[in-house]
């Protein structure tokens, strides 16, 4: 398989990086880990005439604590580069392991979390946890910054609100009150397999009552979902057996899914119920698991 | 990264990879990929091209001591780094414990993907000395077999890792 020609440019600094786009216009690029830009140009699904790798721009691929506890991740950091960071270790192990569910440990050393994000794919396995940690991204274009939530980010299958001209710099998850998050995917196998569906669940507890609940849906529906009836049922209310499974069926019922090769639509929908109890029963007893 | 240009107008950069201990400068065009400056350009026929998408490992090699998938990375963003291929496995006309293990235990079979097989072990052995089973059927879980099974394989490098010990 080979690859169709195209320009390469390395800008040396982002202004520099949202400039070239703003200039190059569509049919450019940006080019982060590439797993995802050049199988879809080996496969003839996507020719762009120029790519801009984000290669030379340093900085963006740190995990940091920054102000008032804030988990500041760079967009360029490989998923690999989430699985070993001490920072995400002690505050969300939980990202360490949705990260540890993608792919294969090759292209874990490549693929970024910019990368899955602007991607856009609805079996994208980060960011139903990111969105259920409450997530913000920064992106920077030639004319300005915005910071907002991941849950804004995406508008369809491949689709989302990023301009031309901007590159998504870092995420912020903020000092919050969850007690405990965790993601859960199912897949055909237990590597190299997208999300047949997925569910991410935060949790904030006190005692055994929920103060706060997050459920988002993965594979499902056109993009990653709150199930947010599923959520209020939770909110304020002594955690049973019974009112988890409630949530479950509330969930199913939020979720869109399509049949596809990978799974029927009754088969997500049953999934989603069983996933979201397990997720929700996970996050409860086990912290950010 | 110097550009240069044929009497076509073809564009051709120059890049300088550090494949297994020699430096090497090659003047590559933007499409070309890792895999194919190893195999093509310095002969290094042992690196294997399979799916070419990212999800069989035969092409896997190490950039900067990680195990990557040389199918799916630009020449160019390569450049810099330090490759390790199977032929730089060897220590003077030795072979490494883990290609010695491969033999012993009968886990060449049809011999495709050992290439690749060998570098993701060595990736883990390096990292972790001494794994678990499970650690290891995880670290090559990007590596897939397609003609007999990963009993032998996985039995070659456990046995490696003992005898490190
Ligand atoms: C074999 C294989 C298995 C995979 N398995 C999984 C899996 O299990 N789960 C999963 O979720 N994904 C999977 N993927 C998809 C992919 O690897 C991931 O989504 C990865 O995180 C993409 O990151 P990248 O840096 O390689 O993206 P790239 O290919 O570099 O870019 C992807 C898209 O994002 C844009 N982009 C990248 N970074 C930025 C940025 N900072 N700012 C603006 N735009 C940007 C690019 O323009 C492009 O449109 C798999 C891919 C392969 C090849």
């Amino acid at each position: 398989m080979y690859l169709p020609d195209f320009e390469y440019y390395a800008p040396a600094t982002l202004s520099e990086a949202c400039d070239l786009l703003e200039k190059l216009g569509p049919e450019a690029k940006v080019f982060a880990g590439g797993t995802d830009v050049l199988s879809k140009m080996k496969q003839e699904l996507l020719f762009p005439k120029a790519i801009v790798s984000l290669k030379n721009l340093g900085g963006l691929s740190e995990i940091r604590l920054g102000n008032n506890n804030d988990v500041i991740i760079g967009a360029k950091a490989t998923h690999n580069n989430l699985i070993d960071s001490p920072v995400l270790q002690e505050k969300y192990p939980s990202l360490c392991n949705a990260a540890r569910q993608m792919a294969n440990n090759q292209v874990r050393n490549i693929g970024t979390v910019g990368g899955n994000i602007v991607n856009a794919v609805p079996s994208a396995d980060l960011p139903p946890l990111l969105i259920a940690l409450g997530a913000k991204i920064k992106l920077v274009g030639a004319t300005g910054e915005r910071v907002l939530p991941l849950e804004d980010f995406f508008t369809g299958p491949n689709k989302s609100v990023i301009e031309q001209d901007e590159i998504l710099t870092e995420f912020i998850i903020e000092e919050q009150p969850f007690t405990g998050s965790t993601y859960i995917k199912f897949a055909l196998r237990r590597s190299g397999a997208l999300a047949v569906a997925s569910v991410a669940a935060a949790v904030a507890m006190e005692g055994n009552v929920c103060r706060k609940a997050r459920i988002v849906l993965g594979a499902v529906a056109p993009t990653p979902l709150r199930a947010k009836k599923a959520e209020e049922m939770l909110t304020g209310k002594e955690i049973t057996d019974e009112l988890l499974e409630e949530a479950g069926s509330a969930a199913s019922k939020e979720s869109k899914p399509i049949s596809d090769i990978r799974g029927s639509e009754e088969y997500r929908r049953d999934l989603v119920r069983v996933l979201t109890g397990r997720a929700l029963r996970k996050a409860i007893n086990e912290g950010h698991v | 990264m110097q550009k240069i240009e044929d009497h076509s107008g073809t564009k051709y950069y120059l890049i300088t990879l550090k494949v297994n201990g020699d430096s090497y400068t090659r003047a590559v065009k933007a499409n070309t990929l890792l895999v194919n400056v190893l195999r093509e350009d310095l002969d290094l026929t042992g690196t294997k091209k399979g799916c070419e998408l990212g999800d069989c490992g035969s092409c896997t090699v190490l950039l900067d001591g990680k195990p990557v998938n040389s199918c799916l990375i630009l020449a160019l963003e390569a450049d810099g780094h330090e490759i390790t291929t199977i032929e730089g496995l060897a220590q003077n006309d030795k072979p490494d414990k883990l290609q010695e293990a491969f033999v012993e235990n009968a886990a060449i079979q049809c011999g495709y993907c050992t290439p690749g097989m060998i570098m993701s072990a060595k990736a883990l052995l390096t990292r972790n000395p001494h794994p678990t089973e499970g650690e290891v059927r995880e670290a090559i879980a990007g590596n897939l077999c397609r003609c007999t099974g990963y009993v032998n394989i996985v039995k070659a490098i456990m046995s490696a890792a003992e005898e490190q010990q």
